[in-house]
């Protein structure tokens, strides 16, 4: 086998959290593992890797991969895939990443994985389970294409760290001005202080029980105690008490944080899909028959604007 | 100009889901237009509203049933349909081989799909059929703006928001939070009996993945169900949150 790759996620130096579980889960496999990091100016990074065990890294700079454009990214991958010949290559299930990854498999004429949450390789093959139907099944496939590609979906693999050597190769730079052909204009950051809904540790998500505005309020009080993420069901996002990027549920994100804390949320099988498989789940509300007591660890059977204040004192205690 | 919007027939999303012999039981199960796929043919319908388009064509590839998933956006009010007679077992690479080839004939100066699919997850072939096709693509776009042969799209973002301009013609996936689909009225539904659908067997194409098997997910066991005074609950509420989840405050 040449080894396992592991496609970096950065901005600006930031790097996702899903590009070292990634880097844990290929490092468990055993083969050679790499991390392949893009940017205007990303080597400085290349010891960061190495704490996850990426035995090389591969830093791809240029100003054609300051900002993720596919055309660019594509041809360049295509071209060190070539002359590199990795036995598998792991992008995170992120729009980045899937975007990527499915342009690369097109381009190659091969099989891809998208939204992996196990992953067994071997030598020109990858068996990975996906979820379907928004997790409401499970999809055991197999991608004997070379090399074996797939997408991983974040929170699912644990974090070890494991030196690796982390020695820096510089590909030769194959792609050129000519690859772009998506000419990004602007990006805005999301600006809140709370993580990322599909990165965090806990979730706090808030639904038709809150009633408005109030009580998504009690929510996001929660969300900031505990260093949360504030999601919704459909109701509170279709009531335009939160935005649609923090839906949690079959047409929105799926999450499988640590905790999941699920505030007047009766548990409609379109949200129970997007967040039931949380390690711990607590729900909060009004009726007992509400089929989010189901599938919680911890249920209540109170009113959220009674139970969420003394909540809040009780955990700063 | 002329947009031409790929749909896919999926379960709807409220469907249980349960095998049936190792297999994905179908029976009963309501069927719909793909929620994100809904989303672009209303946008190109809007697209043709506001005449930036003059024609909207809807594709689909999948079995006899997946008339279905046509007849109702041609009800919405796009103007002709397109069904590629294929096994519903082919996967991503196959179904953007099919799509392309129909989408090559076509010659359309939009292609539209939803970002993703609520049965499999993919999101996968919009990209793959752009590639297909040699053209540029953009996924998950919240807005778009067509003029002088570019389309200028605002895109939900890793993190933030995007906006990225292609040169047309292009591939570009919706996101839900697009627009708001209409439903078909009573006259969209008569007129789409009456508007042209052409069929054709899909181009032969391999799949590339296997599927080995499916399961379901290890069933969740209700916990711990406290009725009580709130704040009686809340203690008790906070007491497992710190011993038994071991937050940290």
């Amino acid at each position: 086998m040449a080894g396992t790759w592991v496609i970096v996620e950065q901005r600006d130096g930031n790097i996702r959290k899903v590009t070292y579980e990634m880097l844990s889960e290929a490092k468990k496999i055993g083969d050679e593992v790499s991390a392949v990091v893009f940017g205007k100016s990303v080597e400085g990074l290349a010891s960061e890797f190495a704490k996850y065990g990426a035995d090389k890294v591969y830093a791809v700079e240029g100003d054609v991969f300051a900002e993720y454009n596919t055309g660019a990214y594509v041809a360049q991958l295509a071209a060190m895939i070539a002359e590199y010949s990795p036995n598998a290559v792991l992008f995170a299930h992120t729009f980045n990443g899937r975007d990527f990854a499915s342009r690369m498999a097109q381009k190659l004429e091969a099989g891809l994985a998208t939204d992996a949450i196990a992953v067994e390789l071997s030598a020109g093959k990858g068996v990975f389970t996906r979820a379907i139907y928004a997790g409401k099944a499970l999809a055991k496939v197999e991608v004997a294409t070379n090399p074996v590609m797939a997408t991983i979906r974040a929170g699912v693999m644990e974090v070890v760290e494991s030196a690796g050597a982390g020695a820096v190769v510089k590909p030769a730079i194959a792609a050129t001005a000519a690859d772009v052909y998506q000419n990004i204009k602007s990006f805005v950051p999301t600006v809140s202080a709370r993580p990322d809904l599909t990165e965090a540790e806990t979730v706090v998500s808030g639904g038709r029980g809150c009633k408005g505005p109030d009580g998504i309020k009690l929510v996001e009080t929660l969300a900031d105690l505990l260093g949360a993420a504030v999601g919704g069901s459909r109701a509170s996002i279709d009531s335009g008490w939160l935005g649609h990027e923090l839906q949690v549920g079959q047409t929105g994100k799926v999450v499988c944080p640590n905790l999941y804390i699920a505030a007047g949320i009766s548990g409609a099988i379109q949200h129970l899909a997007g967040m039931s498989s949380s390690k711990f789940i607590a729900a909060i509300n009004t009726d007992p028959e509400a089929p989010i007591f189901n599938v919680s660890d911890f249920g209540v059977v109170a009113d959220l604007f009674k139970v969420i204040p003394t909540l809040v004192t009780e955990l700063k205690k | 100009m002329k947009v031409l919007v790929c749909v896919k027939q999926t379960f709807d999303t409220e469907a249980k889901i349960e095998l049936k012999d190792g297999k994905i039981a179908d029976a009963g199960i309501n069927l719909i237009i793909n929620p994100y796929d809904e989303v672009a043919v209303e946008g190109g319908i809007q697209l043709k509203e506001k005449k930036v388009v003059d024609e909207v064509v809807v594709l689909s590839a999948g079995s006899d049933k997946a008339m279905d998933a046509i007849r109702t956006a041609l009800a919405m009010g796009a103007d002709r349909g397109i069904l590629i007679k294929q096994d519903t077992g082919a996967d991503e690479y196959a179904r953007a081989i099919a799509l392309a080839a129909a989408i090559k004939e076509e010659n359309p100066d939009i292609i539209l799909a939803g970002h993703v699919a609520a049965d499999d997850g993919s999101s996968q072939v919009p990209t793959r059929i752009a590639e297909i096709l040699g053209l540029p693509h953009i996924n998950v776009i919240t807005e778009i703006e067509v003029a002088d042969g570019k389309a200028t799209c605002t895109c939900e973002a890793d993190g933030g928001t995007l906006v990225a301009e292609v040169v047309l013609p292009a591939v570009i996936s919706s996101q839900v939070s697009w627009n708001e689909p209409r439903y078909p009225s009573m006259k969209g539904i008569m007129q789409a009996k009456k508007k042209p659908v052409t069929t054709a067997d899909a181009a032969a194409a391999d799949n590339k993945v296997t599927i080995i098997e499916f399961a379901m997910p290890p069933a969740k066991q209700a916990g711990i169900k406290v009725e009580d005074d709130p704040e009686v609950c809340a203690a008790k509420l906070a007491d497992w949150m710190k011993n038994t989840v071991k937050i940290e405050v």
